[in-house]
């Protein structure tokens, strides 16, 4: 019994670890984009996740490698989430061929087939179309696969949003809307945009089970995901969760962040999802500051050599510029 | 001439027909639309669809064109072949985001692992006096997009035969069916099934001038060319078939032979796919170029409600012949 109990608490633990690793994963990819975009090795648009780490990692518990997944143009975290290899991701980052899109997407348009990562969409609700589609591929098919559907507060101000709400409630849809409301739409604070600023009453008046959720908690992330994907699996129709998270950055690398208050920004780092794992994790003593410096370090080589590998690797020759604009000629 | 019967058959009648077969060939194919089940189709192209297959496969949607059109574009990055019909032209604007922003660019951005076999038909084009918002023929604008095809079946022939082959496309397909055609009556062989859709046809041979077309203006502009042989010219009849990409081959051909051209085209005139044809006409006929390249288009007005003015906006036979007498000289 007693042995039983001690194997559980050492495979939660080791889970709690594996969810600090993932967060401070992106946490760490990120940090070095920035130094890689002020050194002007990548460029375009990077829309940071700093601070939202825990709900990409927090849902992609609930997933399975069968699962879905249509993202938005803040999608390092859901792309590194997913599994997607650091290599791939970077090499995107740089546009190399290395990069999971060949290079030809970048930042915003990270896809993964073969993981089910249906892209990184950048025009604001443009993917929740995509996933009603592949959600009603799958029902028509009659596979037991989710759509998680990952998109900003933003998205909820466009008509896509409420025609999708309604159709994948209309239609049963197996999709999980995973709304991460950062208060933000760019620097349009939620309240100046939504004449009803609770997202989750919104979503529940299509009919669907809509509930907030601490987005900064990943194991709160975890929890509630779990539970919504188990009922959407067991054709419960769509869920929504509303998850409540900040980012600590600017918008993209072009924001001089003149709509918010410094004071507001720092009091939401006090709830860093990294900070709060690792010290519930510390006072639990699952954790020393000694595993954590490690844990940084091992993973800041794993990122510096996926730098390494993205400026080695060969950049498309222009020559194929014109490619993948139609799929080939059958041969 | 091959043997097999002949059968009667209506525009509408083939498109069902090609509907009907594709959702009995593979099952991967689904169609969804406003009132295209119950109602069966406001042009009723897909009438007792929905009694035959149920409505897992033939789908009606809310009036939610871009989440529709989008849904389209999910399930068959997921592995579907839908054929999504949206009622007419101008509605398709309500998706214009997810036909240019996401079918037609995701093979591309995502590097080419995500293909997207759709294809989507709507309604094009005007003469039925429903005024400036159900008229307007917009295929010339979607033909600015790369990663998409775009055809206009003018024939009984066409309407049967394009569906399923722009099915096995890999990628999105435009179908765009004029609103006149759908009483078009003839015949076709009873065994009638699938076209190609990457050439133009000579619907009608002829050595004095080329009139190049499509999809509305066909019937236009063969009777255009029946006048202009009263008079003793000997008009070549171009059906453009597939408007992205075009058939430049079967254009020159006809350049070379007759050395004088008119284009007609129902769309505005400014930045108009006759514009296009005129230009590759430029660009790889010039020295076969007997005379300036004529157009016959849409008057540059929104579409007016009342017949004679709605007339007077439309490309019609005698300005044709017109254009073809002052090309020839």
């Amino acid at each position: 019994m007693s042995r039983t109990a001690t194997k559980v608490t050492r495979s939660e633990a080791a889970h709690r670890h594996d969810l600090l690793r993932q967060m401070l994963l992106i946490r760490t990819f990120e940090d070095k984009c920035v130094e890689l975009y002020s050194a002007g090795e990548i460029r375009g648009f990077v829309h940071l996740y700093i601070g939202e780490e825990a709900v990409a990692v927090g849902v992609n518990q609930a997933l399975t490698a069968d699962d879905n997944i249509v993202s938005t143009y803040r999608e390092h975290g859901h792309a590194l989430a997913r599994g997607m290899p650091l290599d791939s991701v970077m090499g995107e980052m740089y546009g190399k061929t290395s990069g999971c899109s060949r290079g030809r997407g970048g930042s915003m348009h990270l896809f993964d087939v073969s993981r089910r990562f249906y892209g990184g969409n950048a025009i604001v609700g443009g993917g929740l179309p995509l996933a009603i589609g592949v959600a009603l591929a799958g029902k028509l098919r009659g596979d037991q696969r989710v759509t998680a559907c990952f998109f900003g507060d933003g998205a909820v101000a466009e008509g896509e949003f409420h025609e999708c709400m309604n159709l994948a409630a209309l239609w049963d849809l197996p999709v999980l809307f995973c709304c991460e409301n950062n208060l933000y739409a760019m620097g349009t604070a939620l309240e100046r945009a939504q004449a009803q600023t609770d997202l989750a009453l919104r979503a529940g008046s299509y009919g669907m089970p809509a509930w907030p959720v601490d987005g900064m908690d990943v194991l709160a992330v975890e929890h509630a995901a779990r539970s919504a994907v188990e009922a959407v699996r067991a054709g419960g129709g769509p869920h929504f969760l509303e998850l409540r998270t900040y980012r600590f950055r600017a918008h993209s690398m072009y924001d001089p962040e003149l709509y918010r208050d410094k004071a507001e920004v720092e009091e939401w780092k006090k709830r860093d999802p990294i900070d709060l794992l690792a010290a519930r994790l510390r006072d639990g003593g699952e954790l020393t500051d000694g595993d954590l410096q490690a844990m940084s370090e091992e993973l800041t080589g794993e990122v510096d050599q996926a730098i390494a590998a993205a400026r080695a690797a060969p950049a498309e020759p222009v020559e194929d510029l014109t490619r993948f604009v139609y799929s080939p000629e059958p041969s | 001439m091959s043997s097999t019967e002949m059968v009667k058959t209506t525009y509408r009648e083939a498109m069902r027909a090609a509907i009907r077969e594709a959702l009995q060939r593979d099952d991967r194919v689904f169609l969804m639309g406003e009132d295209v089940g119950r109602y069966g189709g406001c042009f009723a192209v897909t009438r007792g669809l929905l009694e035959e297959f149920g409505p897992e496969r033939i789908r009606d949607t809310p009036l939610s064109e871009s989440a529709f059109v989008g849904a389209g574009i999910g399930a068959a990055m997921a592995g579907m072949r839908p054929i999504v019909e949206i009622m007419t032209v101008n509605f398709s604007l309500l998706a214009l985001d997810q036909i240019m922003n996401n079918a037609a660019t995701v093979l591309h951005m995502s590097g080419g692992q995500c293909n997207v076999p759709l294809v989507i038909r709507m309604t094009t084009g005007a003469g039925r006096q429903v005024a400036a918002q159900h008229s307007h023929s917009l295929e010339g604008w979607y033909t600015h997009i790369p990663g998409i095809r775009v055809l206009a079946p003018a024939t009984l022939e066409d309407a049967r035969g394009m569906v399923w082959t722009a099915l096995q496309d890999p990628d999105p397909v435009l179908i765009f069916e004029h609103g006149s055609l759908y009483n078009l009556q003839g015949t076709l062989p009873a065994d009638a099934g699938a076209v190609d859709i990457r050439s133009a046809a000579v619907r009608r041979a002829g050595t004095d001038i080329s009139l190049i077309t499509y999809g509305g203006t066909l019937g236009t502009t063969l009777a255009a060319a029946d006048t202009l042989a009263t008079d003793g010219m000997d008009a070549e009849v171009i059906d453009l078939r597939s408007l992205r990409p075009l058939d430049d081959k079967t254009i020159t051909d006809s350049v070379a032979k007759t050395h004088r051209v008119v284009i007609v085209d129902e769309g505005w005139r400014t930045g108009s796919l006759a514009a296009e044809v005129s230009t590759r006409i430029m660009e790889q006929a010039f020295w076969d170029l007997d005379a300036p390249v004529e157009r016959i288009c849409g008057a540059e007005v929104p579409m007016p409600y009342p017949r004679h003015l709605e007339q007077a906006a439309l490309p019609q036979a005698d300005a044709i012949v017109s254009a073809a007498r002052r090309a020839v000289g």
